[in-house]
């Protein structure tokens, strides 16, 4: 059987679900005899190269940047798989959601009690930073996504499960404390 | 001595005191009926809607309608699952349910059912509505966007004459449960902690005592809610 | 402490289950009642604050904030809004100066929505300081507010004079017209005043009463449909202190007048009505839910309830019966539709927000302040006077199997002449067509929102026992213990409303959504289900009715209808109707807006959702095509 190529992101997320992916701890031996790896900050391979089996997703979307390569996923890859709080529901990030981007952005650079330096009241505007959205998204209300595994971050144990299952098209067995949404 | 009466749920035979809503008498009898709203000692109001069972082919509510002999109640279907899980998507789409930062998240009875039926993401688009927090109380903090207003403060936080520190406020989509000022102001830690105690979700929080048991050694992190009962 | 407030709270004894009543007299006294008066009200009423609150905020005719001197409710039902509210709307925010849902800054105007008030026959209509204000036009606005500047007091701003009947009665006084196209049993003039109290009344003992009202199966008119002899032997079974007898007059459904008219023209035979309700149950406390949208009406039944009282209709002996000690007392609402639902009602009766109870305890078993009550709706104690009067069997005459005597429709929307009709049960949809000269029908609305919408495609066949079958239990379940006694029953009659609108009507875009913007308004709020569905599946048909519909979303809807079923009362189960009726009877509408070619999208616009942050941080939007 050939080994199904696998390709991961974080969008607007914190890295921490792909730590949790790496805590599946010497799993990734046998894990490497399954599957190859193609675009992934694991390699750090940054863009496609074949088509691709399952694509992961980390985060939600944020910017304009999230909403490209998320698409890009969706393009290349046969079966999406949200990963994580963020990818599912916007997690933290998503806390701004309700409250205007402006107000945000004032907080963050004008007002806020953290701002100490910005006595010209310099707002980031370099075209080549990505565009923030006026709310950060699922990813399943951007593009179709197949499966959603959750949690902050997903335990180790349900990511192995999910992965092995969709490589080896068995059923996901997903036992009571590996699906957690803390 | 009340009478004892015999009723089936799914099949199985229920003995129970007459009088004896259906979620008590399941519960004697070691079947686990889903409730939110539904509180001990409180009057059932049958506001969640979660422990939705069907009689006679009707919906009604385990937790307001006393079992009676001869009942034949149908709870542990696909069709009423479904709509349990349902409802608990629905709760969490319509609120802001960020569970890695709750308080509660360990604890909290909406997560809990959303582990029990295996949630894994909501068939509804999610709101994010922007509802407010009320800190203004010294000991408690109100966070509306947790709320599903199960009027379970409501019915169990009074003072000694019998004054309600919480009531809903406004109606339909606007409906709210909001702490009564004057007597917040008020309030004695003993109250406050069993507010929170009492609250299925994080939206009160007794100030200053949080996180007190890591997440991990909660009360639903090993155990789905319900197991307790079921035999 | 305010003493104005304490001779309130006194009149009603500081009674917590007076609250309407004690915030009723507040509103009449400033127009809106301040923190100042609840907290006092807290006090002498041994409540808390918040629940003080808890209640004002439910009703919609209640207010914590100043609503001008003037306090202006346009009516925002959908046969209004095809009558030219929008023109309307435009013209009162123009001439009073300020904006829907504000107070204008000389604090004279205030203009609000809200919903259905019962002038469905003659919208666009307002209410102004609690007086009806129909037929409205840019113009007549204009001169309205004109006048309301000059400080012409309201009553004298009635363009048309006062409406026809009674309404131009001197305790009326108002350009409401009464609109009977067609009468039979209850609309009558062969009526005499109270001749059944005085006369055939004393021939029966109350269980010969009840049995002659359950051998003419008649059955509750409010929409349950439930059998009234039954209700009345059920509720005389149950031991009580007191026994109560509530006439519901919260008539709330969208496009729903016909109690208006009874009220207005036949006041006389819902009182004796309710006496005979009352003698047949032994019951000792009357009551009379009105709905706030006819308060113009509140000075004159209470003037004939007093007649009554002068008459020894009611009172001590009362229609001159030993020991039989019956009064009425009429209960102003304040604005909530779910409040017709009866044990909503019970709630309001009792100065609670109006939310519906569980059930069981059905009212009947304990109902208003816990004693065995029965709700009887408006036509059904009407129609009660008529039997004791004529007999079982003559009012077995009229009407088809299992629904028996004549019906009050209020047909509104495109017809030629709206209005109440009153047929008998078996008449068809299409007689109805005729008879209220409707053409071009694309559509019917039968039983306002909660109800059901029909295609003409179905009209041809539809009979009014299977116009009933349309119609899904609402409000009440059946207990167990009522089982063996065959009282369960699945149809509905219709509650009368029927809206009717022709093929200029876009059904989706107009009708449903307005009909989904009333129950995501008029619900408590206590149902997880009916609380957030309405407004989760109206953005949805939104979403299709936008052109990014895709097949799913339809089924989605259908799924997602079937879940609000669980809600507990009629409000509730039905608040998804429009949606779920429509997409049955005019799925074609549905399908041409949704997409052939995709299975997704969900609406999102990178162009439109950076625009704001853009903006914000002063640079262009840039896209790259991949």
């Amino acid at each position: 059987m050939s080994k199904k190529i696998i390709a991961t992101t974080s969008l607007a997320g914190c890295f921490g679900c792909h730590m949790s992916f790496l805590d599946i701890d010497e799993r990734i031996l046998k894990l490497v005899e399954l599957v190859e790896f193609d675009k992934s900050p694991i390699n750090d391979i940054k863009v496609f190269t074949r088509p691709v089996d399952i694509g992961i997703i980390e985060g939600g979307c944020c910017n304009s940047e999230n909403i490209e390569v998320l698409k890009s996923f969706r393009e290349n890859c046969k079966v999406l798989v949200s990963l994580g709080e963020c990818a599912i529901m916007g997690g933290l990030p998503a806390l701004r959601n309700g409250i205007p981007i402006e107000e945000c952005l004032r907080e963050a650079y004008l007002d806020g009690p953290t701002v100490s330096e910005n006595k010209e009241q310099v707002l980031p505007n370099d075209p080549e930073l990505p565009m923030l959205l006026d709310k950060v998204f699922p990813c399943h209300e951007i593009v179709k996504v197949d499966y959603f595994l959750p949690g902050c971050a997903p335990d180790a144990d349900l990511i192995w499960n999910a992965l092995v299952a969709l490589v080896t098209g068995n059923e996901m067995e997903l036992p009571y404390e590996v699906v957690k949404f803390d | 001595m009340s009478e004892t009466i015999e009723f089936k749920i799914d099949g199985r035979k229920i003995v129970a005191e007459e009088g004896k809503t259906i979620v008590e008498a399941a519960k004697i009898n070691g079947v686990y009926i889903p409730t939110l709203c539904n509180f001990e000692g409180a009057k059932p109001k049958g506001c969640c809607r979660m422990c939705t069972i069907k009689v006679n082919n009707r919906f009604m509510t385990a937790c307001t309608i006393p079992g009676a002999a001869g009942m034949e109640v149908e709870s542990n279907s696909e069709e009423l699952n479904d709509i349990r899980k349902g409802i608990v998507e629905l709760l969490f789409v319509t609120g802001n349910h960020f569970c890695p930062s709750c308080e509660k998240s360990g604890n909290c009875e909406l997560q809990a059912l959303a582990y029990r039926y295996q949630m894994m993401v909501p068939r509804f688009p999610y709101v994010f509505p922007q509802k407010g927090i009320d800190a203004s109380s010294p000991k408690i903090i109100k966070d509306q966007n947790r709320c599903i207003l199960c009027q379970r403060c409501m019915k169990t936080i009074k003072d000694e004459k019998g004054r309600n520190y919480f009531a809903y406020q406004n109606r339909g989509s606007k409906l709210a449960v909001v702490l009564d000022e004057k007597m917040g102001k008020e309030m004695s830690d003993e109250l406050a902690a069993l507010a929170m105690e009492n609250c299925p979700v994080g939206s009160i929080i007794y100030k200053e005592n949080g996180f007190k048991k890591p997440i991990g050694k909660r009360k639903y992190d090993k155990r789905p809610i319900g197991n307790e009962i079921e035999a | 402490m305010n003493n104005k407030i304490s001779r309130i709270t006194k009149r009603y004894s500081e009674d917590p289950a007076r609250l309407l009543d004690v915030l009723h007299d507040i509103h009449s006294l400033k127009g809106y009642v301040d923190d100042d008066d609840v907290e006092q009200l807290a006090i002498e009423l041994v409540l808390s604050e918040a629940t003080i609150n808890e209640v004002i905020s439910f009703y919609h005719f209640f207010s914590k904030t100043p609503v001008g001197k003037f306090s202006i409710y346009l009516n925002n039902s959908i046969t209004a809004c095809f009558r030219g509210r929008e023109a309307v709307k435009r013209a009162l925010e123009e001439s009073c100066g300020t904006t829907f849902g504000s107070v204008s800054e000389d604090g004279l105007f205030g203009l609000f929505d809200t919903s259905c008030i019962g002038m469905n026959d003659q919208e666009p209509a307002a209410i102004i300081n609690g007086l009806v204000f129909t037929k409205l036009t840019a113009f007549r606005v204009k001169e309205l507010v004109k006048g309301l500047k000059e400080g012409k007091p309201v009553s004298e701003l009635i363009y048309e004079g006062t409406g026809g009947g009674n309404n131009a009665d001197k305790d009326i006084q108002s350009m409401v017209q009464n609109n009977i196209r067609k009468g039979m049993l209850l609309l009558n003039r062969d009526y005499h005043k109270f001749e059944v109290l005085r006369k055939e009344l004393k021939q029966h003992s109350p269980l010969e009463v009840i049995q002659i009202v359950e051998d003419s199966n008649l059955r509750g008119r409010g929409g349950a449909g439930f059998p009234t002899g039954i209700k009345w032997r059920f509720g005389r079974r149950v031991d009580g202190k007191h026994r109560v007898i509530i006439c519901n007059a919260d008539e709330g459904e969208p496009g729903t007048f016909k109690d208006r008219v009874m009220l207005t023209e036949f006041p006389e035979l819902v009182f004796e009505g309710m006496v005979i309700a009352a003698y047949a149950t032994a019951a000792d406390i009357g009551l009379l839910y009105l709905r706030y949208e006819y308060k113009y009406l509140l000075r004159f039944l209470n003037r004939i309830l007093g007649e009554m009282r002068t008459e020894g209709l009611l009172g001590k002996n009362a229609a001159g019966i030993k020991d039989f000690n019956f009064d009425i007392r009429i209960q102003l609402g304040a604005g909530a539709y779910i409040c017709g639902e009866e044990s909503a009602l019970i709630e309001s009766l009792e100065g609670k927000r109006g939310e519906p109870r569980d059930k069981p305890p059905f009212p009947v078993e304990k109902g208003y302040l816990n004693y065995p009550t029965i709700v009887n709706n408006v036509e059904t104690l009407a129609s009660a006077v008529k039997i004791i009067k004529h007999g079982a069997a003559w009012y077995k005459g009229f009407g088809v199997k299992d629904s028996l005597g004549t019906k009050l429709l209020s047909v509104s929307g495109d017809c030629r002449f709206p209005g109440i009709y009153e047929v008998e049960w078996g008449t068809s949809i299409r007689e109805v067509i005729e008879m209220c000269g409707a053409e071009d029908v694309q559509a019917i609305q039968v039983g306002g929102p909660s109800g059901v919408l029909i295609g003409l495609k179905d009209i041809d066949n539809l009979g009014a026992s299977n116009l009933m079958k349309w119609y899904k239990p609402s409000g009440m379940m059946v207990a167990q213990k009522f089982y063996d006694r065959k009282l369960s029953y699945s149809d509905l009659p219709t509650g009368g409303s029927i809206i009717i609108f022709d093929k200029r009507r876009d059904l989706l875009q107009d009708v449903v959504m307005n009909f989904m913007d009333f129950f995501i308004e008029e619900s408590c709020g206590s149902c997880s289900t009916c609380r957030n569905l309405p407004s989760v599946m109206k953005q949805k048909l939104q979403k299709i009715i936008g052109g990014h519909g895709v097949r799913q979303d339809i089924d989605d809807l259908l799924s997602w209808g079937k879940m609000i079923k669980v809600s507990r009362c009629g409000l509730g189960q039905t608040a998804a109707n429009p949606i779920v009726s429509s997409i049955l009877n005019f799925r074609d509408l549905y399908e041409g807006h949704v997409q052939a070619m995709t299975d997704f999208d969900n609406e999102f616009d990178l162009e439109k959702s950076v625009q704001a942050a853009n903006n914000f941080v002063g640079r262009k939007s840039v896209f790259h095509q991949n």
